[in-house]
């Protein structure tokens, strides 16, 4: 079941002064970072989610972790705004926003922007690591969603196979450019989607945490541990298949009704009439013609 | 410029933010006005202009200009104006082949992949001047306006490209300003437009939004103006977001007032 989390909040500053000591707020974003995985935020033209992409990394900094920035829609100096210099050192920006097609011929990403992501996923140390991908929507628009995917699904599972504890992947994802089959694939990669969205100049953020799913290592007994017996022995088993029921058409109930014909002589009727009754001999359907 | 338009947004020539993507969206109106302002502003402000111009002549915006208190034709003699006029130059495109790379080159590719040789003209317009003291304050990209190249064949991923790279370049490393102008069709059925303005829309920190009204024509109420302020700085202090106002058009100047407020109506 989704568990919506309203919360608000009044600009910049409240973010900050929130997240400097301990709070509900920061609680929030220690439970967002715990479980490892893709968490989608998403926001769009009016909410903007870049804040909340940075606090989350704020978050994994003061945890300990290194995280590793895909920047491709703004500067590294812009990024780093608001970040002190604890933080500064644990985010390792890597700079698509530049030139992220090549126009310059410097080949900064020489196998591209995607191998570059996969190559985030080899960590030379044991830590956590935190992959923020600044934006999920530019990957979407200049790779076949397919190939995002599957890259988003590798990074992933790096958690399960490597050394490293687990691998946190933030995905920004401007709502408005992308059509119902790409996001939906996107949510169903998730394991936690943030949706940003607000009234009155206070934005909100809905959480939705998807379940992992459980499936049963054993098939459950059903008739084990109740107070009644629903067990059948052998025979019962027999007597029960070999019953017939009762308004099922059988060939004996067929023969048994066709040989009750001939005893018709054992029915009367006794009738007797009162003085205001005017019986008529004649049988009243004597001119029908059939 | 409008001094009306310059209160609403808290600028004067003097004082501008720099490194800004102002995007202007206009919806069953036309928003060719925010243009003629921010050309006039930037030229009053002393600011080294480059402006694309795609869908009208030099001389439309020059009878526009000196109304407003701007000559186009001594600016663009003075080198603070770099103008490229695409009515004109498109025709070198059409009828000869270019002998090197030329800006509109999109318009002879059968299928244009980028709009790399439009930016290498803009970066080659507006690149800083070697040695001695800049005599012009910081560069400013216009362009009017972006829809027109969705329909000389260019993708919208390649216009977003093209205005990223403008952005990195202009707003970024130059610390300028780039104005740019969409068409907003409001259509569902257009997708790559939806998807342009959605786009620009993510990647600009002002948004002015012209829309005619919704109760349809009007003499005395042209439009409305929706502002809206995206990605504050660290240093920008809280403000309002986002501002509606309705605005008439006169011959020289253009008067906003709220809502409802029409002079013509009190």
């Amino acid at each position: 079941m989704p568990r919506p989390v309203h919360w608000s909040r009044r600009g910049r500053d409240a973010i900050r002064a929130r997240l400097s000591g301990r709070g509900q707020q920061s609680e929030m974003l220690e439970s967002l970072l715990a479980f490892g995985g893709l968490v989608l935020l998403r926001d769009s033209i009016e909410w903007e989610g870049r804040d909340f992409l940075k606090a989350l990394i704020k978050q994994s900094a003061l945890c300990g972790e290194q995280i590793h920035v895909l920047g491709c829609e703004i500067s590294e100096e812009e990024f780093r705004e608001g970040f002190d210099s604890n933080i500064n050192s644990r985010v390792v920006y890597h700079d698509l926003f530049r030139d992220p097609l090549n126009w310059s011929k410097n080949e900064a990403f020489p196998r591209g922007p995607l191998e570059a992501l996969r190559a985030m996923c080899r960590p030379t140390d044991l830590r956590p690591v935190t992959i923020a991908l600044d934006s999920l929507s530019w990957l979407l628009l200049h790779f076949p969603c397919s190939t995002v995917c599957q890259t988003l699904h590798a990074l992933c599972r790096q958690g399960d196979s490597s050394p490293v504890e687990r691998v946190n992947v933030l995905g920004l994802l401007h709502e408005e450019l992308h059509a119902a089959g790409p996001l939906g694939a996107l949510s169903s990669l998730a394991q936690i989607e943030v949706t940003l969205d607000g009234t009155m100049g206070r934005t909100s953020a809905h959480i939705l945490y998807r379940k992992p799913r459980h499936r049963p290592a054993h098939q459950v007994d059903p008739t084990a541990h109740l107070t009644f017996n629903l067990r059948l022995s052998k025979k019962e088993r027999e007597t029960r298949d070999s019953l017939t029921l009762p308004f099922q058409f059988s060939s004996e109930k067929q023969q048994a009704l066709l040989c009750s014909e001939p005893s018709q002589a054992s029915s009367h009727i006794f009738y007797e009439p009162d003085a205001y009754d005017d019986l008529d001999p004649e049988d009243p359907d004597d001119d029908l013609d059939i | 410029m409008f001094p009306e338009l310059n209160n609403l947004l808290n600028i004067t020539p003097d004082k501008v933010e720099q490194g800004k993507l102002t995007l202007l969206c206009d919806a069953k109106t036309d928003g060719s006005f925010l243009v003629h302002h921010f050309l006039s502003f930037f030229l009053k402000a002393k600011c080294k202009v480059c402006f694309v111009a795609l869908v009208q002549s030099f001389s439309h915006y020059n009878i526009v200009g000196q109304k407003l208190g701007v000559s186009l034709t001594t600016a663009w003699e003075r080198g603070q104006l770099v103008f490229l006029e695409a009515l004109k130059t498109s025709l070198d495109i059409f009828f000869q082949t270019p002998a090197g790379p030329h800006p509109l080159q999109f318009l002879r590719e059968a299928s244009a992949r980028n709009l790399q040789p439009l930016y290498a003209f803009v970066q080659e317009a507006l690149k800083p001047e070697d040695g001695g003291e800049a005599t012009w304050r910081h560069p400013v990209l216009l362009v009017d306006d972006l829809s027109v190249l969705l329909s000389l064949g260019v993708r919208a991923v390649a216009v977003l490209d093209f205005i990223h790279y403008c952005r990195a370049t202009v707003c970024t490393e130059l610390k300028g300003n780039l104005v740019a102008l969409v068409h907003d069709s409001g259509d569902a059925a257009d997708e790559e437009n939806d998807l342009l303005v959605s786009g620009l829309s993510h990647q600009s920190h002002l948004i002015l939004r012209a829309e005619g009204l919704a109760t349809g024509f009007c003499k005395d109420v042209h439009g409305q103006l929706k502002v809206l302020w995206r990605r504050p700085s660290q240093a920008a202090a809280q403000r309002d977001r986002s501002l509606t106002y309705q605005y008439k058009i006169q011959d020289k100047t253009v008067s906003f007032f709220a809502k409802g407020l029409s002079p013509a109506v009190l």
